[in-house]
């Protein structure tokens, strides 16, 4: 008998348990998603969802993620962030917000034709939607009323123009994450601004330990090689390394910052980070999504609104260095 | 098989005292699937009555949306574990047929059922070799299965840039044939004039059949007895080889219908899809009831764990709460199901005696 007890307390404990340490965390969010709907955004009390496609634990999006919460409080709307890389999970976050009849959704667009269906479905719904980072080609075409991000492709170029300029004439990019087309654009772009062939290497950003053996082997078997165009801050900061590793004289240049980048920057073992200034990406949205909701405005005109590229090199770096810690840069 | 045995029931009146009472719960706490129901219910009446929007008609369709492929792949990955093997390359399998029907339509020209039906060959190819290895080898199944889902992880890769010179598969919307894909694999079913995904059609058909293959057939039987003691199941005429094999396979066409269904809804596949999903489908199989020791479970349990997973995953986004935190969720509620498990398995051992 006693035993029949705790088993069934056992079972029934589990999603109590878990209810029990989130209720109080609830009753205000519950509040926000369900007063919001329609009517609500006469009186100015809206809710916009954010739902990119960043993995947890990036601090690429995390930055994003910050940007858009930090105008929801400028604002005085609310925000709701989520995420997931997997693209039919994504599509399902974003139905998810439909269904709460937010007054705005903002999406990431890697993969453009998987969120086809979803995005179409929140304009349907008469939700206005804003397109970040990828997918500036069809954010319209899907009903989005703007675009914002950084033209993968362009910024490339900005890269590849920049190395060029610096002499570089055989240069490898590292690619970071397998399925990720915007990274693939940026390597092409840095083809075109260089004038050559960039060649690809690709790594795995769960495991930098080894994405930096892997870029010391291939700078080792090829000393020819004279610059390294990593995607991802900390993809940088291993090339760095590898490239001292193998008494390789480099030049190394990134995709994006964070604190790391920027002290090696500023001694110099990186050269130059492409910017996409992602804060602006999750800032920008909430702002014009406020704007459209009481005033009908739109931004870009039907094009892309672009947060980048900008450079961070040597010239500017010091400035920088205290936003990046606080996590906006 | 019960017509035979009617006779003894019509006097109950002098009971055997040779056979132990069993009272209706511990009959009941025996059944594989009590704690994943348990579990279910409680979220669907926690996260109802927290939100109007989960428990609308929109908001089911959404989680049975994302329960639905899960529970397709959980069901099937449930009776190879009933059958004492683990599948880690079922998730990327998912990746590789979903490619595979992205690459033959579009960049072989094909109209798209033939792309369907080479995934499906291949599949069942890939299911029949982690099969036979694992049955000629001896090896866990654990190490065969991580073989090849490290090198289905690199041919995904490899290939698609092989193929289209990019990470993704696209255009497969254009491909011929592709309406007739859509209607059965990615459409969508009107009730109460919400729109539902056909794929938890699916998903409800793959329980039943599983359900009924592993409680009604001679093959349940095998499922059961390889996967309770492999040599004791030989010894009395189990082809235990042939059962382990073509549970393989039924995971590797499982893999490939939740492909197929990626590849016709999305119209582009990146190279990485599936990759880590194999431990999810685990996940809800145990949370199902399923022994990691194999010989215990069932499909309904499974198909649960999947339900459960959904609801908690998009529940948790209807709250507004901190997504951050889904896997914490998740990984408690693993827990809790394997002690759970762990205290019915004694109950069954001690209802046996």
């Amino acid at each position: 008998m006693a035993r029949r007890t705790r088993l069934l307390a056992l079972a029934l404990a589990a999603p109590l348990l878990l209810s029990a340490c989130s209720t109080d965390d609830s009753g205000s969010g519950d509040g926000g998603g369900g007063d919001s709907g329609g009517s609500a955004a006469a009186d100015g009390d809206l809710s916009f969802a954010v739902v990119t496609h960043g993995s947890a634990g990036d601090a690429f999006w995390d930055v994003v993620q910050k940007g858009a919460e930090a105008a929801g409080e400028d604002l005085g709307v609310s925000v709701d962030y989520q995420s997931d890389g997997d693209p039919q999970r994504q599509s399902q976050l974003v139905q998810a917000a439909v269904n709460q009849d937010v007054d705005g959704i903002v999406v990431s667009m890697a993969n453009p034709d998987a969120l086809q269906d979803s995005v179409e479905a929140a304009v349907a719904a008469g939700i206005p939607v804003i397109t970040i980072n990828s997918g500036a080609e069809q954010s319209a075409q899907f009903g989005a009323i703007g675009h914002v991000g950084q033209d993968e492709a362009i910024a490339g170029q900005g890269a590849g123009q920049r190395l060029a300029q610096d002499g570089a004439t055989n240069v490898l990019c590292v690619v970071h994450e397998a399925g990720n087309i915007g990274l693939e654009q940026r390597c092409d772009g840095a083809s075109q601004g260089l004038g050559s062939e960039v060649r690809l290497l690709q790594v795995d950003i769960n495991d930098l330990q080894a994405a930096q053996s892997t870029i010391t082997s291939q700078l080792q078997s090829d000393p020819t090689i004279d610059a390294v165009l990593t995607l991802n801050s900390g993809v940088a900061s291993v090339a760095a390394a590898a490239a001292s590793d193998a008494g390789s004289e480099a030049e190394i240049a990134t995709f994006d910052l964070n604190g790391d980048v920027i002290s090696a920057i500023q001694d110099g073992s990186i050269s130059f980070a492409v910017d996409q200034q992602q804060y602006e990406q999750g800032y920008l949205p909430i702002v014009m999504l406020k704007l459209y909701a009481q005033n009908l405005n739109t931004v870009g005109g039907g094009q892309p609104v672009l947060t980048g590229p900008g450079i961070v090199d040597s010239t500017n770096v010091d400035e920088i260095a205290d936003l990046a810690s606080a996590g906006t840069r | 098989m019960s017509a035979t045995r009617e006779a003894p029931v019509e006097r109950p009146v002098r009971a055997d005292e040779r056979l132990a009472a069993v009272g209706i719960w511990r009959r009941l706490l025996v059944k594989p699937e009590l704690g994943s129901l348990i579990g279910a219910v409680v979220i669907l009446a926690f996260f109802s009555a927290q939100s109007d929007v989960f428990r609308g008609l929109s908001g089911i369709a959404n989680w049975l949306d994302v329960a639905s492929t899960l529970g397709i792949m959980a069901v099937a990955v449930a009776l190879l574990m009933i059958g004492g093997h683990f599948d880690l390359s079922a998730g990327v399998l998912t990746g590789t047929t979903a490619l595979t029907v992205g690459i033959v339509a579009t960049e072989l020209d094909q109209n798209i059922w033939v792309a369907i039906g080479a995934a499906l060959v291949l599949a069942l190819a890939i299911g029949f070799a982690n099969g036979w290895l694992v049955t000629r080898t001896g090896l866990p199944s654990f190490i065969i299965t991580l073989g090849t889902f490290l090198m289905l992880q690199g041919l995904n890769l490899g290939l698609t840039k092989l193929f289209t010179g990019t990470v993704v598969v696209r255009g497969i919307a254009e491909a011929p044939g592709y309406h007739s894909a859509e209607l059965l694999l990615a459409s969508t079913i009107n009730v109460f004039g919400q729109p539902f995904r056909v794929a938890i059609v699916w998903w409800l058909l793959a329980t039943a059949v599983a359900s009924w293959v592993l409680l009604r057939t001679r093959f349940g039987n095998w499922v059961f007895a390889t996967g309770g003691d492999e040599v004791a199941s030989r010894n009395v005429g189990v082809p235990a080889r042939r059962t382990t094999i073509t549970l393989f396979m039924t995971t590797a066409a499982a893999a490939w219908l939740v492909g197929s269904i990626t590849a016709v809804r999305l119209t582009s596949v990146q190279a990485n899809t599936g990759t880590g999903q194999e431990l999810i489908y685990i996940v809800a199989a145990v949370i199902g009831g399923c022994l990691l020791t194999g010989g215990f479970g069932s499909a309904i349990g499974a198909a649960l764990g999947a339900l459960v997973f959904g609801m908690t995953q998009q529940g948790i986004v209807y709250l507004d709460w901190d997504a951050d935190w889904f896997y914490f969720f998740l990984g408690a509620m693993l827990l809790l199901a394997v002690l759970t498990n762990r205290l019915v398995r004694r109950y069954a051992e001690a209802a046996r005696r």
